[in-house]
């Protein structure tokens, strides 16, 4: 009902602009309803996953609408008052939706679709790509790109987990699960930086190692643990970005970093929930309880020492908006790099060490 | 009653190879034959009859590398916290107790320093029966804590690894030990001081992922499933049969990811062996 006297409402929006309180009437009304159904929504997990998406959509439509008034609202001081005021609840609503969200739902934004991939935040923040290619040994892993770009005119060495939006594009990218030539052609570049003195950024976003006969016979778990050593004494400084989903040790092969920064959206994981659902409770629908139990969220990797820090996104993640996730991103970069790069090597590499020392030390000690 | 004790099916099927510890006979999974338990446990826990390799335990383990199975045990002082309060099916915080109860260690792996034919040596040894051998910040800390003290005495490192991998239940925890411990080996290996890694059946996941594949030499026990993905995992993927003798040590050597697969009964003076070439006075 709500629908249908908001289509009519708008078919007469072109009408006068004295309509405009009428309007502001009917988006508030949409609004509340939308505030009642998420103050509603309990907390069973997956009502409230639906909820939180029904909200969202909801949202979006009063928008529309605000935008619309606005431009018939005129000169209307009252109006535009109005209006704002429409905005501020729209906005504290979104928030709201945003804090409630679980780690399953962050699970499911840290793959969306429309999520800025690596190649897309290349583009955005660093100029001058050239891709390199191979392991030397075996192929191209296309699972994984890597290239020397310039970051604010500094030459540097990108490697990332690559994933794609189509059919095709995703099966070439094998969607961003590495074999274990990907990892090695990480390595790679990494040396190469390494024996030119260039900084290393690294952006994660796989949902893991790719678990294929060929991967094992060519060695996956070689390929991984090689990086772990060899990254944790390179002696440039290296950043890694979890960007999307950091998927266990096919996300560390390339994550051994000086920084370690998560986007606000992204998960960090030892195995992905529905692995561990169907493991731990013998039922892969029990994914949502998996996600909460493991504790995949940025803010829980941060209380749990395991990243450094979190890189914000616009408001409702980094694919509403990707020139300003990109913008966020680049932000956090330079003030990790510019910090970096006050250290002697030798400090970089012990403090490197000393970090990932130190790190998860969850145990008691008894005498 | 029965002379001898059946394996159950469940056994059979999941292809366990645990030694029963009542009864004076056990039945190989390997051959399928009846062996008397003792002419088992003389042969290292080896079928006598196929060279079937039974898993051992940490104890055993170390009894059959070290001199007059005499050793000093380290590191036993530090326990897991339950760091995430995880809880699926059952809490992990009574899975801990009910495997230190059952093993009488206090997480997945035994530190002990000993001598291996007259040579000093560190040995970090595996308990698969320690939920699954699996790797937590306490297994994680003590392989680190080994690998550091190696470095620091200047003694080499043997670990033997049997485990399914990073340990579910403390999540984000276990995977960065492979960070932790990984790093530990880079230090070890500017230092010079060797480091022998011994695969056992099974080694899996995140430890295979990091230290069991980091040895200067990496070397395998016969027949050991060795993997990064489970195969069950793989045939999902894959949807389709796994090969027979996939990510077997057989395999692994065929495809160039081992040193050497070493007899049980030739590991401590294969190991002996390396410990000369890299340390013995030119
Ligand atoms: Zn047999």
């Amino acid at each position: 009902m709500a629908a249908q006297r908001t289509r009519g409402a708008t078919a007469s929006l072109a009408q006068a602009q004295a309509e405009a309180p009428e309007l502001w009437a009917v988006s508030d009304f949409l609004l509340s309803m939308v505030e009642s159904l998420w103050a509603c929504s309990g907390n069973g997990s997956g009502f409230k996953m639906d909820a939180a998406l029904k909200a969202q959509q909801e949202l979006e439509k009063v928008e529309q609408q605000i935008a619309q008034m606005e431009s018939i609202a005129g000169a209307s001081t009252d109006s535009h008052k109005q209006l704002e005021e429409l905005r501020q609840r729209v906005e504290a609503l979104r928030k709201q939706i945003y804090a409630h969200l679980n780690a399953w739902e962050k699970t499911e934004l840290a793959r969306h679709p429309q999520r800025p991939n690596t190649l897309e935040y290349i583009e955005r923040v660093f100029t001058d790509w050239s891709e390199i290619h191979g392991d030397r040994g075996f192929s191209d892993d296309p699972a994984i790109v890597c290239g020397m770009a310039r970051f604010h005119r500094q030459e540097v060495m990108i490697v990332g987990h690559q994933k794609a939006r189509d059919t095709k594009q995703k099966v070439y990218r094998n969607f961003g699960m590495p074999n274990p030539e990907g990892y090695r052609k990480a390595l790679r570049a990494m040396k190469i930086a390494e024996k030119f003195g260039r900084p290393v950024f690294t952006f994660v976003d796989t949902p893991g190692a790719y678990p294929g006969l060929g991967a094992e016979e060519r060695g996956q778990a070689e390929a991984i643990a090689h990086n772990l050593r060899e990254m944790a004494r390179l002696r440039v400084p290296v950043i890694t970005t979890i960007t999307g989903e950091g998927g266990s040790g096919g996300a560390l092969a390339i994550a051994v970093a000086d920084r370690v920064l998560m986007m606000e959206n992204a998960i960090y994981s030892v195995i992905s929930p529905e692995g561990c659902a169907s493991i731990m409770w013998r039922d892969a629908s029990k994914k949502e309880l998996a996600a909460q139990a493991l504790r995949i969220t940025a803010p829980d990797l941060i209380q749990l020492g395991c990243v450094d820090a979190t890189v914000p996104e616009p408001e409702g993640g980094a694919h509403t908006d990707q020139e300003a996730a990109a913008a966020l991103l680049d932000a956090s970069l330079q003030k990790h790099l510019a910090e970096l790069q006050q250290l002697p090597v030798s400090e970089l590499v012990a403090s490197r060490y000393n970090k990932f020392r130190n790190m998860a030390q969850f145990f008691s000690v008894e005498s | 009653m029965a002379w001898f004790k059946r394996q159950s099916g469940e056994l059979d099927t999941s292809g366990e190879k645990k030694v029963r510890t009542e009864g004076l006979w056990v039945k190989c999974a390997g051959c399928r034959q009846i062996i008397w338990k003792k002419d088992l446990e003389d042969n290292l826990n080896v079928c006598p009859k196929c060279e079937k390799h039974f898993r051992i335990d940490a104890r055993t383990r170390l009894s059959q590398l070290l001199d007059d199975n005499q050793y000093e045990v380290d590191d036993q002082d530090i326990a897991s916290t339950d760091p995430l309060k995880f809880v699926d099916l059952k809490p992990y915080a009574s899975r801990l107790k009910q495997a230190q109860s059952d093993t009488g260690l206090k997480d997945a792996v035994l530190n002990v320093r000993g001598k291996l034919n007259g040579r000093p040596v560190i040995v970090s040894a595996m308990e698969y029966s320690f939920i699954g051998g699996s790797m937590g910040a306490v297994v994680g800390e003590a392989i680190t804590r080994a690998v550091e003290r190696a470095a620091s005495c200047r003694t080499p490192i043997v670990i033997v690894s049997a485990s399914g991998g990073a340990r579910m239940m403390e999540g984000v925890i276990s995977l960065m030990q492979l960070a932790k411990i990984s790093a530990a080996l880079a230090k070890l290996d500017d230092t010079k001081v060797p480091y022998i890694s011994v695969l056992t059946d099974p080694t899996t996941g995140g430890v295979t992922a990091s230290y069991a594949m980091l040895g200067d030499l990496n070397i395998a026990e016969p027949g050991a499933l060795i993997g990064f993905a489970g195969p069950r995992v793989i045939e999902q993927t894959i949807r389709q049969k796994l090969p027979q003798g996939f990510q077997r040590s057989e395999f692994l050597l065929e495809h160039g990811m081992l040193d050497a697969v070493v007899p049980r009964k030739q590991l401590k003076p294969y190991i002996s062996r390396a410990l000369d070439f890299m340390l013995a006075a030119a």
